[in-house]
C-alpha cells in the first residue's frame, strides 16, 4: 500500500468529458487503480477539500487537473493541489489552451451576467438580480466564488509539469502518461504529450493542390471519405493542430477542429489557419475574392475554437476603436429602454 | 501631450519599401509615426507578426506591396490580400477595430501614395486612441496575471 502510487483528479470549468476519457481507458482503470490511490476525484470518489488540506505537501504525485479556470475557487482548487502534489498535468484542450469556455473571453464578466441572468428566453429575473460574492441573509453571510472576467489555462494560474491536450484527450494518450508515471520515464518537464507535427501529417486522406473556389459548412455537402476535407473547401484546423489524436475526426469524415491546439514552434494557432484558409482560395480576382472570404461567418470561432487563453490577443480588447464605438451603443440602447 | 499612435509597416522590398525610400529622397514630409519593417515580399507576413503587432500595443499595422500583377514572386501580394480580408474581419471580434489594420498596394513609383497612406492612417488612429497591449489588459481585469507576467521575474508563459 505504501508503494502506490498517489493521483487526484480534479475538474475547473469543463463540461465532464475528461472524466469520462479517464474511465474510457476501460479495463486499463483496473490497473491505475492497482497502481495508484486516488486521493481526490470528486465525480467518482468521495474525498473532499479538507482531506487535502490534511496532507503534508507534495503529498500526491500527480494531479490531472482538467478545465479552464473561470472562478477564484478553480483558482484556489488548483493551488492547493498544486502545494500538495509533485507533478501536475494540465489534462485537456481546457486546462491546457483554454478550451472552449475561453471563447467566452470574447466578452467580460458584465456582459455574459447580462446574458445569462437576464437576456436568455427562460429567465425570469424582473428585479435584476446577479450573483453577488458576499450575500447578507439573516443568519449570516454567504459567500460564492468570484466569477473572473478571463477564463485562464492552468499555467497561467499555477506552474504545470505537463500537457495532455484534447478534448478530450485519448485513451492511447492518458495510458502512455500513466505507464510513464508509474514505471518512472517522464519525459522533461513542459513535455506536451502528442506528436510534435500537424494532424495532416497522420491523416491518411490523399492530400493534393490545395485550391478551392469557396468554402462550405459542414451540413452542406457530402465530402468525398478519401479526400482531403480542405480540399473539398470544408474548413478542416489539421494544417495548424498539433497531432498525436490519430486523426480520429477525420477518420469519422468531419474536420479537425483544433483541439489539440497549435504544433510546436507556432505561436498562434489561429493565425496559422488564418493564413490556411485564405491561401487555399483559388482566385485572384479582388472581388471575387471578397465574396469568398464573406463566406467565413465567424472567424474567430474556427480560428480559436479551443484556445483563446493561448490566442496572441487573449481577449477582446477595450478601447481600440470598435468596442468603445459598441460600449456607446450599448448605452444607447439602455437608455432606449 | 497629444497622443501620438505607433504604427507598424511591414513593406516589400521590391515596391512598397522602395515608394518609401523614394518618399525620403523626394523629401516629401510625413508622419514620424511608423516604424518600418522590410520583408521581401507582403506574402511572407504571416498573420501571427500582424496579431503580435497588436498584442505588444501597436495602435496600427500597415501591410504595403506591389499592386496585383506586379508582384517579384508572381502572387505573394494576393495571398496578402485575402489573408488580410480574413484578418479584417477577425480583429473587430477581438475588439481591435478593422480600420487599425490597412493593406496597401503601393508601386515603387508611389513615393506620394507612401506618404499620404501613412498621413490618412495617423489621423485615424488619432481620432481611436491608443491600443492597450494585452498584457496590462489582462491585469486589469482580475489582476491575477499582473504578477505572474508584468513584473520582472515574471516567468509564466504569456
Amino acid at each position: 500500500m505504501a508503494d502506490k502510487l498517489k493521483f487526484a483528479f480534479y475538474w475547473n470549468a469543463s463540461c465532464g468529458g475528461c472524466e469520462i476519457a479517464v474511465l474510457d481507458i476501460n479495463e486499463k482503470i483496473l490497473e491505475v487503480a492497482a497502481l495508484a490511490d486516488i486521493l481526490l476525484w470528486p465525480v467518482a470518489v468521495d474525498f473532499k477539500k479538507h482531506h487535502i488540506e490534511e496532507l503534508p505537501d507534495k503529498h500526491i504525485d500527480v494531479s490531472f487537473i482538467n478545465g479552464g479556470t473561470r472562478t477564484s475557487e478553480q483558482k484556489e482548487m488548483a493551488e492547493l493541489l498544486r502545494c500538495k502534489s509533485k507533478a501536475v498535468v494540465a489534462f485537456g484542450a481546457c486546462a491546457s489552451l483554454g478550451g472552449i469556455p475561453s471563447l467566452a473571453n470574447f466578452h467580460n464578466r458584465e456582459e455574459i451576467f447580462h446574458r445569462a441572468y437576464i437576456e436568455t428566453p427562460s429567465t425570469d429575473n424582473p428585479k435584476g438580480i446577479f450573483p453577488q460574492v458576499k450575500t447578507g441573509v439573516p443568519e449570516g453571510e454567504v459567500e460564492l466564488p468570484l466569477f473572473f472576467n478571463h477564463v485562464y489555462r492552468l499555467d497561467q494560474v499555477i506552474d504545470v509539469d505537463y500537457y495532455l491536450p484534447g478534448c478530450p484527450p485519448t485513451p492511447e494518450m492518458i495510458a502512455a502518461a500513466v505507464t510513464a508515471i508509474a514505471t518512472n520515464s517522464l519525459p522533461p518537464a513542459g513535455t506536451v504529450f502528442g506528436g510534435p507535427s500537424t494532424v495532416c501529417d497522420s491523416c491518411k486522406r490523399v492530400k493534393q493542390e490545395k485550391k478551392v473556389k469557396g468554402f462550405h459548412r459542414i451540413h452542406e455537402i457530402i465530402p468525398d471519405p478519401e479526400r482531403c476535407l480542405l480540399e473539398q473547401g470544408i474548413i478542416c484546423a489539421g494544417s495548424a493542430t498539433r497531432d498525436g489524436c490519430g486523426a480520429l475526426c477525420l477518420n469519422a469524415n468531419m474536420p479537425c477542429r483544433g483541439c489539440f491546439g497549435a504544433p510546436d514552434g507556432v505561436a498562434d494557432q489561429g493565425a496559422k489557419l488564418l493564413s490556411a484558409l485564405a491561401t487555399v482560395l483559388d482566385s485572384n480576382d479582388l472581388a471575387e475574392i471578397d465574396t469568398m472570404i464573406n463566406q467565413i461567418v465567424d472567424p474567430a470561432g474556427y480560428l480559436y475554437r479551443f484556445g483563446t487563453s493561448s490566442s496572441l490577443l487573449k481577449h477582446k480588447l477595450a478601447g481600440a476603436g470598435e468596442s468603445a464605438d459598441q460600449g456607446v451603443q450599448a448605452k444607447q440602447r439602455e437608455v432606449a429602454k | 501631450m497629444s497622443f501620438e499612435p505607433k504604427i507598424v509597416g511591414f513593406l516589400c522590398n521590391w515596391c512598397a519599401y522602395t515608394a518609401a525610400d523614394l518618399a525620403g529622397i523626394s523629401r516629401l514630409k510625413y508622419p514620424d509615426n511608423i516604424r518600418i519593417i522590410r520583408v521581401m515580399c507582403t506574402g511572407r507576413i504571416e498573420p501571427s507578426f500582424v496579431l503580435k503587432a497588436f498584442a505588444s500595443g501597436a495602435d496600427g499595422v500597415l501591410v504595403a506591396g506591389c499592386h496585383p500583377g506586379g508582384c517579384h514572386y508572381q502572387e505573394g501580394n494576393y495571398k496578402a490580400y485575402k489573408r488580410a480580408l480574413l484578418m479584417k474581419k477577425l480583429l473587430p471580434q477581438f475588439g481591435v477595430a478593422a480600420e487599425r489594420f490597412r493593406l496597401e498596394f503601393i508601386s515603387s513609383s508611389e513615393g506620394e501614395k507612401f506618404a499620404a497612406v501613412v498621413g490618412e492612417m495617423v489621423a485615424k488612429l488619432k481620432t481611436y486612441g491608443p491600443m492597450q497591449s494585452v498584457n496590462l489588459r489582462l491585469a486589469e481585469l482580475d489582476g491575477i496575471l499582473a504578477e505572474a507576467e508584468g513584473g520582472a521575474a515574471g516567468g509564466r508563459q504569456a
